[in-house]
Protein backbone atom coordinates (compact mmCIF):
# COMPACT_ATOMS: atom_id res chain seq x y z
CA UNK A 1 0.00 0.00 0.00
CA UNK A 2 2.67 2.19 1.02
CA UNK A 3 4.20 1.83 -2.65
CA UNK A 4 0.94 3.37 -4.18
CA UNK A 5 0.11 6.08 -1.89
CA UNK A 6 3.05 7.84 1.17
CA UNK A 7 2.60 6.66 4.15
CA UNK A 8 0.87 9.83 5.19
CA UNK A 9 -2.04 9.36 3.73
CA UNK A 10 -2.17 5.81 4.99
CA UNK A 11 -2.43 7.78 8.81
CA UNK A 12 -5.68 9.18 7.44
CA UNK A 13 -7.35 6.39 5.97
CA UNK A 14 -6.56 4.95 9.47
CA UNK A 15 -7.94 7.92 11.14
CA UNK A 16 -11.06 7.52 8.72
CA UNK A 17 -11.41 3.70 9.91
CA UNK A 18 -11.41 4.69 13.94
CA UNK A 19 -13.92 7.34 13.35
CA UNK A 20 -16.47 5.63 11.49
CA UNK A 21 -15.59 2.92 14.55
CA UNK A 22 -16.61 5.50 17.07
CA UNK A 23 -19.58 5.80 15.33
CA UNK A 24 -21.17 2.35 16.22
CA UNK A 25 -19.12 1.00 19.28
CA UNK A 26 -18.62 2.06 22.87
CA UNK A 27 -15.49 4.30 24.05
CA UNK A 28 -13.89 1.37 24.76
CA UNK A 29 -13.55 -0.32 21.71
CA UNK A 30 -12.70 2.69 19.76
CA UNK A 31 -9.94 3.40 21.94
CA UNK A 32 -8.53 0.23 21.54
CA UNK A 33 -8.57 0.84 17.74
CA UNK A 34 -6.76 3.85 18.29
CA UNK A 35 -4.00 2.38 19.86
CA UNK A 36 -3.77 -0.59 17.25
CA UNK A 37 -4.52 1.39 14.08
CA UNK A 38 -1.22 3.90 15.59
CA UNK A 39 0.76 0.81 15.92
CA UNK A 40 -0.09 -0.78 12.64
CA UNK A 41 0.75 2.90 10.94
CA UNK A 42 4.16 2.58 12.87
CA UNK A 43 5.02 -0.91 12.87
CA UNK A 44 4.42 -1.10 8.93
CA UNK A 45 4.43 1.95 7.38
CA UNK A 46 6.70 4.42 9.16
CA UNK A 47 10.34 4.24 7.31
CA UNK A 48 11.86 1.58 9.25
CA UNK A 49 9.63 -0.67 8.26
CA UNK A 50 8.27 -3.67 10.69
CA UNK A 51 10.15 -1.86 13.62
CA UNK A 52 8.27 0.15 15.83
CA UNK A 53 11.13 2.48 15.58
CA UNK A 54 10.58 6.44 14.52
CA UNK A 55 13.83 7.61 12.76
CA UNK A 56 13.28 11.66 11.99
CA UNK A 57 11.36 13.82 14.64
CA UNK A 58 9.12 14.76 12.03
CA UNK A 59 7.38 10.99 11.46
CA UNK A 60 7.47 11.05 15.42
CA UNK A 61 5.67 14.09 15.96
CA UNK A 62 3.22 12.94 12.90
CA UNK A 63 2.47 10.34 15.34
CA UNK A 64 1.88 11.70 18.04
CA UNK A 65 -0.83 13.78 16.82
CA UNK A 66 -2.48 10.55 14.73
CA UNK A 67 -2.73 9.16 18.55
CA UNK A 68 -3.72 12.48 19.74
CA UNK A 69 -6.21 12.86 16.96
CA UNK A 70 -7.83 9.26 17.23
CA UNK A 71 -8.30 9.68 20.99
CA UNK A 72 -10.09 13.33 20.31
CA UNK A 73 -12.43 12.11 17.65
CA UNK A 74 -13.29 8.57 19.70
CA UNK A 75 -14.16 10.58 23.08
CA UNK A 76 -16.32 13.41 20.91
CA UNK A 77 -18.22 10.94 18.76
CA UNK A 78 -19.47 9.34 22.65
CA UNK A 79 -20.20 12.56 23.99
CA UNK A 80 -22.14 13.03 21.25
CA UNK A 81 -24.16 9.79 21.31
CA UNK A 82 -24.45 10.08 25.31
CA UNK A 83 -26.18 13.46 24.85
CA UNK A 84 -28.47 11.55 21.95
CA UNK A 85 -29.71 9.18 24.12
CA UNK A 86 -30.58 11.24 27.11
CA UNK A 87 -32.53 13.19 24.30
CA UNK A 88 -34.51 10.38 23.57
CA UNK A 89 -35.03 9.26 26.68
CA UNK A 90 -36.21 12.67 27.96
CA UNK A 91 -38.96 12.44 24.32
CA UNK A 92 -40.24 9.19 25.74
CA UNK A 93 -40.48 10.20 29.16
CA UNK A 94 -42.50 13.24 28.03
CA UNK A 95 -44.31 10.84 25.59
CA UNK A 96 -45.07 8.34 28.31
CA UNK A 97 -46.58 11.38 30.37
CA UNK A 98 -48.68 12.44 27.65
CA UNK A 99 -49.90 8.90 27.26
CA UNK A 100 -50.67 8.54 30.78
CA UNK A 101 -52.39 12.16 30.85
CA UNK A 102 -54.50 10.91 27.75
CA UNK A 103 -55.62 8.02 29.92
CA UNK A 104 -56.13 9.18 32.75
CA UNK A 105 -58.65 11.90 31.20
CA UNK A 106 -59.85 9.19 28.77
CA UNK A 107 -60.40 6.96 31.55
CA UNK A 108 -62.16 9.23 33.91
CA UNK A 109 -64.99 10.04 32.02
CA UNK A 110 -65.58 6.75 30.15
CA UNK A 111 -65.65 4.50 33.43
CA UNK A 112 -66.58 7.42 35.76
CA UNK A 113 -69.85 7.91 33.71
CA UNK A 114 -71.04 4.16 34.26
CA UNK A 115 -70.31 4.15 37.37
CA UNK A 116 -72.19 7.32 37.85
CA UNK A 117 -75.28 5.77 36.55
CA UNK A 118 -74.91 2.62 38.69
CA UNK A 119 -74.74 4.28 41.69
CA UNK A 120 -77.46 7.00 41.10
CA UNK A 121 -79.64 4.43 39.87
CA UNK A 122 -79.26 1.94 42.73
CA UNK A 123 -79.45 4.84 45.32
CA UNK A 124 -82.89 5.87 43.60
CA UNK A 125 -84.16 2.42 43.99
CA UNK A 126 -83.17 1.85 47.56
CA UNK A 127 -84.35 5.24 48.55
CA UNK A 128 -87.37 5.94 46.56
CA UNK A 129 -88.38 2.22 45.73
CA UNK A 130 -92.31 3.27 47.25
CA UNK A 131 -92.45 6.69 44.88
CA UNK A 132 -91.25 5.02 41.76
CA UNK A 133 -93.23 3.79 38.89
CA UNK A 134 -93.08 0.23 37.57
CA UNK A 135 -92.06 1.88 34.67
CA UNK A 136 -89.53 4.06 36.28
CA UNK A 137 -88.09 1.16 38.47
CA UNK A 138 -87.82 -0.59 34.81
CA UNK A 139 -86.13 2.00 33.09
CA UNK A 140 -83.43 2.40 35.93
CA UNK A 141 -82.62 -1.16 35.87
CA UNK A 142 -81.69 -0.88 32.46
CA UNK A 143 -79.83 1.83 32.93
CA UNK A 144 -77.94 0.16 35.31
CA UNK A 145 -77.74 -2.88 33.22
CA UNK A 146 -76.27 -0.93 30.12
CA UNK A 147 -73.72 0.56 32.31
CA UNK A 148 -72.24 -2.31 33.65
CA UNK A 149 -71.88 -3.83 30.25
CA UNK A 150 -70.40 -0.93 28.68
CA UNK A 151 -67.80 -1.09 31.83
CA UNK A 152 -67.25 -4.32 31.12
CA UNK A 153 -66.51 -3.25 27.51
CA UNK A 154 -63.90 -0.65 28.61
CA UNK A 155 -62.08 -2.99 31.02
CA UNK A 156 -61.98 -5.88 27.87
CA UNK A 157 -60.51 -2.41 25.08
CA UNK A 158 -57.89 -1.60 28.68
CA UNK A 159 -56.63 -5.09 29.17
CA UNK A 160 -56.09 -5.78 25.75
CA UNK A 161 -54.60 -2.75 25.25
CA UNK A 162 -51.52 -3.23 28.13
CA UNK A 163 -51.35 -7.43 26.51
CA UNK A 164 -50.38 -5.08 23.38
CA UNK A 165 -48.30 -2.50 25.34
CA UNK A 166 -46.31 -5.34 27.68
CA UNK A 167 -45.45 -7.18 24.33
CA UNK A 168 -47.61 -10.15 25.57
CA UNK A 169 -49.22 -11.08 22.81
CA UNK A 170 -47.93 -14.08 21.10
CA UNK A 171 -50.62 -15.24 18.12
CA UNK A 172 -51.67 -19.07 18.96
CA UNK A 173 -52.56 -20.10 15.42
CA UNK A 174 -55.20 -23.00 14.82
CA UNK A 175 -57.21 -23.63 11.66
CA UNK A 176 -60.60 -21.90 11.52
CA UNK A 177 -63.58 -21.52 9.11
CA UNK A 178 -63.66 -17.51 8.38
CA UNK A 179 -67.43 -17.77 7.75
CA UNK A 180 -67.80 -19.49 11.49
CA UNK A 181 -65.65 -16.23 12.84
CA UNK A 182 -67.65 -13.61 10.93
CA UNK A 183 -70.82 -15.10 12.25
CA UNK A 184 -69.76 -15.85 15.43
CA UNK A 185 -68.47 -12.38 16.10
CA UNK A 186 -72.28 -10.80 14.43
CA UNK A 187 -73.63 -13.37 17.12
CA UNK A 188 -71.83 -11.49 19.95
CA UNK A 189 -72.52 -8.11 18.89
CA UNK A 190 -76.54 -9.13 18.26
CA UNK A 191 -77.53 -6.12 20.79
CA UNK A 192 -75.65 -3.65 19.20
CA UNK A 193 -76.43 -4.75 15.37
CA UNK A 194 -79.99 -5.44 16.41
CA UNK A 195 -81.66 -2.04 14.19
CA UNK A 196 -78.59 -2.44 11.85
CA UNK A 197 -78.20 -4.32 8.37
CA UNK A 198 -75.60 -6.13 8.06
CA UNK A 199 -74.45 -7.96 4.87
CA UNK A 200 -72.06 -10.73 4.93
CA UNK A 201 -70.30 -11.65 1.44
CA UNK A 202 -67.71 -14.09 2.35
CA UNK A 203 -66.04 -15.74 -0.87
CA UNK A 204 -67.42 -18.90 -1.54
CA UNK A 205 -64.94 -22.03 -0.62
CA UNK A 206 -62.66 -20.10 1.15
CA UNK A 207 -59.77 -22.71 2.42
CA UNK A 208 -59.28 -22.75 5.66
CA UNK A 209 -56.74 -20.19 7.56
CA UNK A 210 -54.67 -20.78 10.57
CA UNK A 211 -54.32 -17.80 12.32
CA UNK A 212 -55.38 -16.76 16.03
CA UNK A 213 -59.15 -17.10 16.12
CA UNK A 214 -59.17 -14.95 19.13
CA UNK A 215 -57.49 -12.25 18.03
CA UNK A 216 -58.75 -12.29 14.48
CA UNK A 217 -62.51 -12.20 15.84
CA UNK A 218 -61.53 -9.53 18.36
CA UNK A 219 -60.29 -7.71 14.97
CA UNK A 220 -63.72 -7.96 13.31
CA UNK A 221 -65.17 -7.16 16.62
CA UNK A 222 -63.48 -4.09 17.51
CA UNK A 223 -64.33 -2.99 13.83
CA UNK A 224 -68.23 -3.72 13.56
CA UNK A 225 -68.90 -2.35 16.82
CA UNK A 226 -67.10 1.16 16.12
CA UNK A 227 -69.08 1.19 12.90
CA UNK A 228 -72.39 0.09 14.28
CA UNK A 229 -72.07 2.44 17.42
CA UNK A 230 -70.68 5.51 15.05
CA UNK A 231 -72.95 5.28 11.67
CA UNK A 232 -76.58 7.23 11.20
CA UNK A 233 -79.45 5.37 11.18
CA UNK A 234 -80.04 4.75 7.39
CA UNK A 235 -76.48 3.42 7.12
CA UNK A 236 -75.62 -0.50 6.54
CA UNK A 237 -73.09 -2.80 7.46
CA UNK A 238 -71.22 -4.74 4.83
CA UNK A 239 -68.69 -7.17 6.31
CA UNK A 240 -66.23 -9.01 3.49
CA UNK A 241 -64.03 -11.93 3.59
CA UNK A 242 -61.77 -13.43 0.54
CA UNK A 243 -58.48 -14.83 -0.30
CA UNK A 244 -55.42 -13.20 -2.04
CA UNK A 245 -52.86 -15.35 -2.32
CA UNK A 246 -51.45 -17.01 1.47
CA UNK A 247 -53.82 -14.10 2.82
CA UNK A 248 -57.16 -13.51 3.95
CA UNK A 249 -58.42 -10.56 3.66
CA UNK A 250 -61.47 -9.32 5.59
CA UNK A 251 -63.09 -5.91 4.73
CA UNK A 252 -65.72 -4.02 6.94
CA UNK A 253 -67.36 -0.92 4.78
CA UNK A 254 -70.48 1.13 5.73
CA UNK A 255 -72.81 3.75 4.44
CA UNK A 256 -71.93 6.28 7.11
CA UNK A 257 -70.22 9.58 7.13
CA UNK A 258 -67.02 8.08 6.70
CA UNK A 259 -63.80 9.51 8.43
CA UNK A 260 -62.51 13.31 8.26
CA UNK A 261 -59.84 13.31 5.18
CA UNK A 262 -57.46 14.84 7.69
CA UNK A 263 -57.87 12.44 10.63
CA UNK A 264 -57.52 9.06 9.10
CA UNK A 265 -53.91 8.85 9.50
CA UNK A 266 -54.96 9.79 13.45
CA UNK A 267 -58.03 6.94 13.74
CA UNK A 268 -55.64 3.93 14.83
CA UNK A 269 -53.73 6.30 17.44
CA UNK A 270 -53.98 5.13 21.24
CA UNK A 271 -56.52 7.12 22.58
CA UNK A 272 -57.49 9.10 19.31
CA UNK A 273 -61.46 10.66 19.07
CA UNK A 274 -62.74 12.20 16.34
CA UNK A 275 -63.06 15.61 16.99
CA UNK A 276 -66.34 15.83 16.59
CA UNK A 277 -66.95 12.57 18.09
CA UNK A 278 -70.03 11.71 20.10
CA UNK A 279 -69.18 11.03 23.55
CA UNK A 280 -68.60 6.88 24.40
CA UNK A 281 -65.33 5.02 23.80
CA UNK A 282 -62.27 5.65 24.63
CA UNK A 283 -60.11 5.73 21.94
CA UNK A 284 -58.73 2.10 22.04
CA UNK A 285 -60.66 0.12 19.78
CA UNK A 286 -59.42 1.32 16.52
CA UNK A 287 -55.39 0.78 18.00
CA UNK A 288 -56.25 -2.27 19.06
CA UNK A 289 -57.11 -3.52 15.82
CA UNK A 290 -54.55 -1.86 14.14
CA UNK A 291 -51.90 -3.81 17.73
CA UNK A 292 -53.47 -7.21 16.49
CA UNK A 293 -53.43 -6.88 12.92
CA UNK A 294 -49.48 -6.16 13.40
CA UNK A 295 -48.88 -8.73 15.97
CA UNK A 296 -49.79 -11.28 13.00
CA UNK A 297 -47.52 -9.37 10.78
CA UNK A 298 -50.59 -8.08 8.88
CA UNK A 299 -51.71 -4.14 7.46
CA UNK A 300 -54.68 -2.79 8.06
CA UNK A 301 -55.52 0.62 5.72
CA UNK A 302 -59.13 2.96 6.30
CA UNK A 303 -60.19 4.72 3.13
CA UNK A 304 -63.25 6.69 2.87
CA UNK A 305 -65.83 5.49 0.14
CA UNK A 306 -66.34 7.56 -3.39
CA UNK A 307 -69.62 8.49 -2.32
CA UNK A 308 -69.95 8.03 1.27
CA UNK A 309 -69.36 5.53 4.50
CA UNK A 310 -65.47 4.30 5.68
CA UNK A 311 -63.77 0.65 4.33
CA UNK A 312 -61.53 -0.71 6.35
CA UNK A 313 -59.57 -3.31 5.13
CA UNK A 314 -57.45 -5.72 6.53
CA UNK A 315 -55.15 -8.11 5.28
CA UNK A 316 -53.12 -11.05 7.09
CA UNK A 317 -50.48 -13.65 5.56
CA UNK A 318 -52.07 -17.39 6.39
CA UNK A 319 -51.00 -21.22 6.01
CA UNK A 320 -54.05 -21.99 4.12
CA UNK A 321 -55.87 -25.62 3.86
CA UNK A 322 -57.92 -27.03 1.17
CA UNK A 323 -58.92 -29.73 3.02
CA UNK A 324 -60.82 -32.34 0.69
CA UNK A 325 -64.12 -33.01 2.63
CA UNK A 326 -64.19 -36.33 0.15
CA UNK A 327 -61.37 -37.98 1.56
CA UNK A 328 -62.67 -40.11 4.29
CA UNK A 329 -61.71 -39.97 7.97
CA UNK B 1 -88.99 -27.35 49.59
CA UNK B 2 -85.12 -28.19 49.10
CA UNK B 3 -84.01 -28.61 45.45
CA UNK B 4 -80.42 -29.99 44.57
CA UNK B 5 -77.53 -28.67 46.72
CA UNK B 6 -74.87 -26.52 45.31
CA UNK B 7 -71.52 -25.80 46.98
CA UNK B 8 -70.47 -22.24 45.88
CA UNK B 9 -66.77 -21.72 45.74
CA UNK B 10 -65.63 -18.13 45.26
CA UNK B 11 -63.26 -15.76 47.17
CA UNK B 12 -65.21 -12.83 46.49
CA UNK B 13 -67.83 -12.28 48.83
CA UNK B 14 -69.82 -10.28 46.69
CA UNK B 15 -69.97 -13.30 43.58
CA UNK B 16 -71.34 -15.46 46.79
CA UNK B 17 -73.31 -13.51 47.73
CA UNK B 18 -75.39 -13.05 44.22
CA UNK B 19 -74.49 -16.70 43.27
CA UNK B 20 -76.33 -17.84 46.64
CA UNK B 21 -79.46 -15.10 45.96
CA UNK B 22 -79.89 -16.50 42.26
CA UNK B 23 -79.44 -19.81 43.10
CA UNK B 24 -81.83 -19.52 45.97
CA UNK B 25 -84.61 -17.64 43.71
CA UNK B 26 -84.66 -20.88 41.50
CA UNK B 27 -85.13 -23.05 44.53
CA UNK B 28 -81.73 -24.60 44.22
CA UNK B 29 -80.23 -25.26 48.32
CA UNK B 30 -77.00 -23.34 48.59
CA UNK B 31 -73.83 -24.03 50.87
CA UNK B 32 -70.62 -21.64 49.88
CA UNK B 33 -67.26 -21.57 50.49
CA UNK B 34 -64.23 -19.05 50.20
CA UNK B 35 -61.05 -21.05 50.26
CA UNK B 36 -59.73 -24.26 48.73
CA UNK B 37 -59.64 -25.73 51.64
CA UNK B 38 -62.65 -24.48 52.88
CA UNK B 39 -64.20 -25.94 49.78
CA UNK B 40 -62.36 -29.81 50.34
CA UNK B 41 -64.06 -29.71 53.07
CA UNK B 42 -67.79 -28.86 52.58
CA UNK B 43 -67.52 -30.95 49.43
CA UNK B 44 -66.97 -34.01 51.60
CA UNK B 45 -69.12 -33.34 54.49
CA UNK B 46 -72.38 -31.84 52.32
CA UNK B 47 -71.27 -34.03 49.23
CA UNK B 48 -73.43 -31.44 46.90
CA UNK B 49 -75.08 -32.05 43.75
CA UNK B 50 -73.29 -29.61 41.84
CA UNK B 51 -69.75 -27.49 42.72
CA UNK B 52 -69.76 -24.22 40.96
CA UNK B 53 -65.86 -23.63 41.86
CA UNK B 54 -63.67 -20.02 41.00
CA UNK B 55 -60.47 -21.43 39.27
CA UNK B 56 -58.62 -18.32 40.48
CA UNK B 57 -58.25 -19.10 44.34
CA UNK B 58 -56.10 -17.26 46.34
CA UNK B 59 -54.62 -20.10 48.29
CA UNK B 60 -54.25 -22.70 46.38
CA UNK B 61 -54.19 -22.63 42.32
CA UNK B 62 -57.40 -23.80 40.89
CA UNK B 63 -56.91 -26.73 38.74
CA UNK B 64 -55.16 -28.23 41.52
CA UNK B 65 -58.03 -27.84 43.77
CA UNK B 66 -60.22 -29.42 41.42
CA UNK B 67 -58.16 -32.58 40.71
CA UNK B 68 -58.25 -32.79 44.58
CA UNK B 69 -62.10 -32.75 44.41
CA UNK B 70 -62.58 -34.81 41.68
CA UNK B 71 -60.36 -38.19 42.64
CA UNK B 72 -63.50 -39.03 44.48
CA UNK B 73 -66.29 -36.45 43.95
CA UNK B 74 -68.07 -38.10 41.11
CA UNK B 75 -71.09 -35.10 40.26
CA UNK B 76 -70.87 -32.17 37.67
CA UNK B 77 -68.41 -29.59 38.65
CA UNK B 78 -69.05 -26.18 36.99
CA UNK B 79 -65.63 -23.53 36.88
CA UNK B 80 -66.22 -19.88 36.90
CA UNK B 81 -62.94 -18.25 35.06
CA UNK B 82 -62.14 -14.35 34.15
CA UNK B 83 -61.97 -13.62 30.21
CA UNK B 84 -59.53 -14.38 27.52
CA UNK B 85 -58.37 -17.29 29.56
CA UNK B 86 -59.16 -19.85 27.43
CA UNK B 87 -55.83 -22.07 28.07
CA UNK B 88 -57.14 -22.51 31.96
CA UNK B 89 -60.60 -23.79 31.07
CA UNK B 90 -59.61 -26.52 28.37
CA UNK B 91 -57.12 -27.49 31.25
CA UNK B 92 -59.72 -27.20 33.82
CA UNK B 93 -62.34 -29.74 31.82
CA UNK B 94 -59.57 -32.26 31.03
CA UNK B 95 -59.01 -31.87 34.71
CA UNK B 96 -62.50 -33.13 35.29
CA UNK B 97 -64.73 -30.19 35.08
CA UNK B 98 -67.93 -30.72 33.32
CA UNK B 99 -68.47 -27.00 32.11
CA UNK B 100 -67.42 -23.23 32.42
CA UNK B 101 -68.32 -19.92 32.77
CA UNK B 102 -67.10 -16.98 32.06
CA UNK B 103 -67.39 -13.60 34.31
CA UNK B 104 -69.12 -11.48 34.04
CA UNK B 105 -71.74 -13.98 33.08
CA UNK B 106 -75.25 -13.58 32.52
CA UNK B 107 -78.09 -15.80 35.22
CA UNK B 108 -80.00 -16.92 32.09
CA UNK B 109 -77.04 -18.71 31.16
CA UNK B 110 -75.72 -20.13 34.72
CA UNK B 111 -79.14 -21.51 35.14
CA UNK B 112 -78.69 -23.05 31.77
CA UNK B 113 -75.56 -24.30 32.67
CA UNK B 114 -76.54 -25.80 35.83
CA UNK B 115 -79.53 -27.58 35.16
CA UNK B 116 -78.20 -29.14 31.75
CA UNK B 117 -74.72 -30.27 33.90
CA UNK B 118 -77.22 -31.65 36.60
CA UNK B 119 -79.28 -33.54 34.08
CA UNK B 120 -76.02 -35.29 32.79
CA UNK B 121 -75.46 -37.31 29.90
CA UNK B 122 -78.16 -38.59 27.93
CA UNK B 123 -78.08 -42.58 27.85
CA UNK B 124 -78.54 -43.70 24.55
CA UNK B 125 -80.33 -46.29 25.73
CA UNK B 126 -83.96 -44.70 23.88
CA UNK B 127 -84.71 -45.45 20.22
CA UNK B 128 -84.67 -42.17 19.40
CA UNK B 129 -84.34 -38.42 19.84
CA UNK B 130 -86.31 -35.05 19.03
CA UNK B 131 -85.04 -32.22 19.37
CA UNK B 132 -86.99 -28.67 18.87
CA UNK B 133 -89.55 -30.47 17.20
CA UNK B 134 -87.64 -30.46 13.55
CA UNK B 135 -84.42 -32.78 14.27
CA UNK B 136 -84.71 -36.53 14.72
CA UNK B 137 -82.05 -39.09 15.52
CA UNK B 138 -83.04 -42.79 15.35
CA UNK B 139 -80.45 -44.69 16.94
CA UNK B 140 -81.42 -48.04 15.48
CA UNK B 141 -81.48 -47.24 12.13
CA UNK B 142 -78.76 -44.53 12.12
CA UNK B 143 -80.89 -42.04 10.38
CA UNK B 144 -81.62 -38.50 10.43
CA UNK B 145 -84.33 -36.29 9.87
CA UNK B 146 -84.30 -32.67 9.28
CA UNK B 147 -87.99 -31.56 9.38
CA UNK B 148 -89.10 -34.89 8.85
CA UNK B 149 -87.01 -35.83 6.36
CA UNK B 150 -83.85 -38.34 5.92
CA UNK B 151 -80.48 -36.40 5.85
CA UNK B 152 -77.68 -38.45 4.49
CA UNK B 153 -74.71 -38.24 6.75
CA UNK B 154 -71.27 -39.47 6.76
CA UNK B 155 -70.53 -42.25 9.19
CA UNK B 156 -67.96 -39.54 10.57
CA UNK B 157 -70.86 -36.43 10.78
CA UNK B 158 -73.50 -39.27 11.94
CA UNK B 159 -70.86 -39.93 15.63
CA UNK B 160 -69.95 -36.43 15.64
CA UNK B 161 -73.94 -35.66 15.91
CA UNK B 162 -74.81 -38.14 18.21
CA UNK B 163 -71.42 -37.44 20.42
CA UNK B 164 -73.13 -33.89 20.37
CA UNK B 165 -76.65 -35.15 21.23
CA UNK B 166 -75.87 -37.24 24.09
CA UNK B 167 -74.09 -34.20 25.58
CA UNK B 168 -76.58 -31.55 24.83
CA UNK B 169 -75.98 -28.40 26.73
CA UNK B 170 -72.13 -28.94 27.43
CA UNK B 171 -69.37 -27.65 25.81
CA UNK B 172 -67.43 -30.23 24.13
CA UNK B 173 -63.38 -29.13 23.91
CA UNK B 174 -62.28 -29.47 20.25
CA UNK B 175 -59.47 -31.90 21.55
CA UNK B 176 -62.50 -33.92 22.91
CA UNK B 177 -64.30 -34.10 19.96
CA UNK B 178 -61.39 -34.83 17.87
CA UNK B 179 -60.08 -37.71 20.35
CA UNK B 180 -64.07 -39.62 20.48
CA UNK B 181 -64.57 -38.92 17.07
CA UNK B 182 -61.79 -39.40 14.55
CA UNK B 183 -59.15 -41.31 17.51
CA UNK B 184 -56.20 -40.30 19.62
CA UNK B 185 -53.52 -39.63 16.71
CA UNK B 186 -55.95 -36.77 15.85
CA UNK B 187 -56.11 -34.42 18.77
CA UNK B 188 -54.20 -32.01 16.61
CA UNK B 189 -55.99 -32.16 13.33
CA UNK B 190 -58.30 -29.35 14.49
CA UNK B 191 -59.18 -28.57 10.41
CA UNK B 192 -61.31 -31.81 10.11
CA UNK B 193 -63.35 -30.45 12.99
CA UNK B 194 -63.72 -27.52 11.35
CA UNK B 195 -64.61 -29.18 8.10
CA UNK B 196 -66.96 -31.62 9.34
CA UNK B 197 -69.14 -29.13 11.80
CA UNK B 198 -69.37 -26.53 8.44
CA UNK B 199 -70.55 -29.62 6.86
CA UNK B 200 -73.17 -30.80 9.48
CA UNK B 201 -74.17 -27.21 9.95
CA UNK B 202 -75.33 -27.04 6.10
CA UNK B 203 -76.73 -30.55 6.77
CA UNK B 204 -79.06 -29.94 9.86
CA UNK B 205 -79.23 -26.38 11.20
CA UNK B 206 -82.30 -23.95 9.18
CA UNK B 207 -79.40 -20.97 9.16
CA UNK B 208 -75.90 -22.79 8.42
CA UNK B 209 -74.63 -19.90 9.61
CA UNK B 210 -76.91 -18.72 12.46
CA UNK B 211 -76.86 -22.12 13.53
CA UNK B 212 -79.73 -23.26 16.41
CA UNK B 213 -78.06 -26.79 17.78
CA UNK B 214 -73.95 -26.60 17.11
CA UNK B 215 -72.96 -23.25 18.88
CA UNK B 216 -69.44 -22.19 18.85
CA UNK B 217 -67.32 -21.31 22.11
CA UNK B 218 -64.48 -19.13 20.72
CA UNK B 219 -61.07 -20.94 21.28
CA UNK B 220 -62.49 -23.62 23.11
CA UNK B 221 -64.78 -25.98 21.61
CA UNK B 222 -68.87 -26.18 20.45
CA UNK B 223 -71.85 -26.75 22.64
CA UNK B 224 -74.78 -28.54 21.15
CA UNK B 225 -77.88 -26.66 22.39
CA UNK B 226 -81.95 -28.02 22.26
CA UNK B 227 -84.45 -25.55 23.55
CA UNK B 228 -86.43 -28.93 24.23
CA UNK B 229 -86.17 -32.43 23.62
CA UNK B 230 -87.30 -35.73 24.01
Amino acid sequence: MSDLVGYRVVALILLVTVSLIAMFFDIVPVLVAAILSALVWDFFFIPQKFTFAISSAEDLLMFLMYFVVALVNAVLMTKIRKMEKLANQKEEKENTLKLYNTLLNSLSHELRTPISTIIGATDNLQSMADKLSELNKYELVSEISKASLQLDRQVGNLLNMSRLESGYIKPKNDWFDINELIYDVINQLKDELKNIPVHVAIKENLPLFKLDYGLVSQIVHNLLHNAATNIPKYAVITLRANCKQDRLVIVVEDTGYGFPPNEIEKVFEKFYRLKNSKTGGTGLGLSIVKGFVESMNGTVTLANMPDSGAIFTIELPAELSYLNLNVKV
Amino acid sequence: MTGPLILIVDDEEQIRKLLEITLQTSDFSVKTASTAKEAVTMAKTHNPDLILLDIGLPDENGQEVLKKIRQWFTKPILILSVQSDEENIIKALDNGANDYLVKPFRTGELLARIRSSIRGVIPVTLNNHIFNDDLEIDYNLRAVKKNKEIVKLTATEYDLLVLFAKNEGRVLTHQYLLREVWGPGYVNQSQYLRVFIAQLRKKIETEPNQPEYILTESRVGYRFVAKDHF
